[in-house]
């Protein structure tokens, strides 16, 4: 049985990487709109789903006027990547514009069902334009980088199979760090970030020193939501598939991985996302086997839920979170 | 017009004879037109006139039970389309049931559930599992399918199981609030879900994706239940139960104190409500409703499968609570009917038609926006319009009200005849 775990170990770590990249970035855009308005931010999904669309959507275009074979897949990659990411944070200022500021004085209950409400509406919004445009709401992207590289870990070790991974994983992980690290620069460094930092803090006091604090909101709004549309774009290009319901479950795995991290914070919500995509990707490789085939792979969705509850049971706070009492 | 409306306020007689001829009026062109879902639909409109004439609530809950009982069986079954529009009516019945069971847990208690269709399931699988021979995989003893009589003893089962269940989602809902509280509660109606789709290995339980099929209709007194329109008795029986059962519950000790964790859990601490008691107590009973609901839909169906409870049912539920109004037992149940009928004959009718019209070649409207595939859409508009504008639902809950100055005056005629006493004494 371990044996068999060893040997498969490359290859789930490389996919277990690329997976964690994709939850890291998108519970970036819960953990920074949770650490500013205590508020789950439901259609984050369907904005990571979103991005997806139409990172593919500009991708198709460009093929269909040449432009993928005239111009390198980089500069194509971060033309997709910024225009997506654009448009994407507008679509979540907007949503924040319309659904969640007027009701910021009002009951948690009532802003998580508008949350809800706004992702069931985008689904189908998505769903709608897909499905008149192409007749099928199930979506392949054009390959901007093909190309697999095997990795031959048999050699290091004789314990180890060897692994091959597409060259996507690479863009991924290198995109993913960039965005991460441009955040972590951003909030900490910038003047902006600061802003962000104190509304997060008190936004009564921080209006009180002249912050605009719905311009700060819709700030935060915007670049993690430009981040969720960014994911969404490496998500369609490392896996090819995309339908408009692939946002919820995501969004709530990133979640889950924000938890893990303790949500609010910047650092924890990397750490957490990288190792829920390990996790998962370990457990759906090798449950059958620790199990006796009694439990297959597709437990692995209850597993990053079991995870989710168990952290919220006994550590609500996550792993680099601060515990906060309630007042009255 | 505003004159006319008043006056009528005050007129109970011109009520009733106004609402008698709206039902005579409309469960005779029901029956004449028998293909009128516009008439079957008023006629169900009526019990909403009802509710608003300032009749004795006996007498209403009277009117009412002739018209489900008598009148709409009646004047439906005269033609082609009974069947359908009982079909219709039952379902409408256990939506009711189920989203009055949510409304415990959402509405009275403030817990925001979003995996409430598991007990549904819970429930669903209870019956589905012994009344076909699935349960021969692993219970060593007895012979499955069981008989359809069994039914009756496993509504009260399937409440028991899924109250059960309600216990063991709550215990981690005990420590976590608000929003992580909704995260949790999604996560484990996805897990339920995930479960009840592959526990087909090692022990074949469920049969996995295949589903259930061929479960034993219900039987009484000799009769198979098989037609919508057997079940609609059977449906309408219990809801009148789970009506009364929730009236009972709202205006006890349980239920205001459910309200008093609603509005500040610590404040309602602070006064000696027992919070653990208290939270499980809402979602268990919100639960047993939905079990026992899930046991009569099983065998209506005579089908049981994981797509009949996915997150979208259970958000479907939440719309209908949040649509009536949270927390308020007649507005719940005119938002589960309004769900419901949207869902299953309104939407389904506009796409026929609109299939009808571009066969015809009058508009020809894309396949994509078939409003039988909108539901989503409609849902998620509804939550947001409702949540921004009209956040206490159609008919808001009604919290009891004094009036100062009336309980003033009563409490003047309680003591004046003390007073003078007292002011003789004064002036002895």
């Amino acid at each position: 049985m371990f044996a068999h775990i060893i040997q498969t170990l490359p290859q789930v770590l490389i996919d277990g990487l690329t997976l964690g990249a994709v939850y890291a970035i998108i519970a970036l855009g819960y953990t920074m709109v949770y650490g500013i308005l205590e508020l789950i931010n439901f259609a984050h999904g369907e904005i990571f789903m979103s991005g997806a669309f139409i990172g593919t959507a500009i991708l198709i275009g460009l093929t269909g006027v040449g432009w993928i074979a005239a111009f390198p897949a980089v500069v194509t990659l971060i033309l997709v990547l910024l225009i997506t990411s654009v448009a994407t944070g507008l679509l979540g200022m907007g949503i924040e514009r319309v659904a969640y500021r007027p009701l910021r004085k009002s009951s948690k209950l009532i802003t998580l069902i508008t949350a809800i409400g706004m992702s069931f509406l985008l689904q189908d919004f998505v769903r709608f334009i897909t499905e008149l445009k192409n007749g099928n709401y199930i979506v392949n992207t054009p390959a901007l980088f093909s190309g697999k590289v095997s990795v031959s870990a048999s050699s290091l070790s004789s314990s180890f199979d060897d692994a091959t991974f597409k060259v996507t994983f690479i863009v991924v992980l290198i995109v993913a760090l960039c965005l991460m690290i441009g955040l972590e620069i951003f909030v900490n460094r910038t003047k902006w970030g600061m802003a962000m930092r104190a509304v997060a803090q008190d936004p009564d006091t921080a209006s009180l020193m002249s912050i605009n604090v719905n311009k700060v909101i819709s700030l935060t709004f915007f670049i993690g939501s430009a981040l969720g549309g960014a994911t969404g774009v490496l998500f369609a290009l490392h896996y090819g598939t995309i339908d408009p319901y692939i946002g919820f479950i995501l969004g709530l795995k990133a979640f889950t991985a924000a938890v893990l991290g303790g949500i609010g914070n910047i650092r924890g919500a990397m750490f957490g996302g990288l190792m829920l995509g390990i996790l998962e990707m370990f457990a759906a490789a090798n449950l059958s086997t620790i199990t006796g085939n009694v439990l297959g792979a597709e437990y692995k969705d209850v597993f990053a839920f079991a995870i989710l509850i168990l952290v919220l049971i006994f550590k609500p706070e996550g792993l680099f979170g601060k515990a906060v009492t309630e007042k009255v | 017009m505003k004159k006319l409306m008043s006056r009528l306020e005050g007129n109970k007689k011109a009520q009733i004879i106004l609402f008698f001829i709206y039902v005579i009026a409309t469960s005779g062109s029901l029956m004449l037109v028998q293909k009128s879902v516009v008439a079957f639909l008023l006629l169900l409109f009526s019990l909403l006139l009802l509710y608003f004439m300032s009749l004795s609530t006996k007498l209403k809950s009277l009117i009412a039970g002739v018209i489900l009982i008598v009148l709409l069986p009646f004047s439906a079954s005269q033609g082609p389309a009974y069947e359908s529009y009982m079909e219709v009516s039952t379902l409408v019945g256990i939506y009711i049931a189920m989203a009055l069971g949510l409304n415990i847990v959402v509405g009275l208690a403030g817990l925001l559930d979003l995996g409430f269709v598991a007990f549904f399931a819970v429930g669903a699988y209870t019956y589905g599992i012994f009344a076909t021979n699935q349960a021969a995989n692993f219970m060593p003893f007895g012979t499955y399918p069981l008989s359809g009589e069994s039914f009756w003893f496993f509504i009260i089962a399937g409440c028991l199981i899924a109250a059960l269940f309600g216990v063991l989602l709550g215990i981690p809902v005990l420590r976590v609030k608000g929003d992580y509280l909704a995260i949790v509660t999604l996560g484990f109606g996805e897990i339920i879900r995930i479960v009840f789709n592959n526990l087909d290995k090692p022990i074949n339980i469920t049969n996995g994706a295949m589903g259930l099929s061929s479960v034993t209709p219900p039987s009484i007194f000799g009769i198979n239940l098989v037609y919508p329109s057997q079940f609609y008795y059977v449906v309408l029986v219990i809801l009148a139960a789970v009506i009364f059962i929730v009236r009972r519950f709202e205006y006890s000790k349980v239920g205001r104190s459910w309200k008093a964790v609603r509005e500040n859990e610590i404040a309602a601490q602070a006064m000696g409500i027992h919070l653990v008691r208290t939270k499980l107590l809402a979602f268990a009973i919100g639960a047993s409703f939905s079990g026992m609901m899930g046991v009569i839909f099983a065998a209506k169906q005579t089908f049981v499968d994981p797509t009949s409870f996915t997150l979208l049912e259970s958000i479907t539920i939440l719309v209908m609570v949040i649509l009536g109004g949270m927390g308020s037992v007649p507005g719940v149940i005119l938002g589960a009917a309004v769900v419901t009928i949207l869902n299953l004959q309104v939407l389904t009718e506009l796409t026929d038609w609109f299939n009808q019209l571009s066969l015809n070649g009058v508009i020809s409207i894309p396949d994509a926006l078939s409003p039988a595939k909108m539901q989503r859409f409609i849902f998620g508009g509804l939550l947001i319009l409702f949540a921004l504008y009209r956040s206490q639902g159609l008919l808001p809950a009604k919290q009891p009200t004094f009036d100062l100055k009336e309980l003033k005056e009563e409490a003047e005629e309680e003591i004046q005849p003390v007073i003078p006493a007292a002011e003789k004494n004064v002036n002895l």
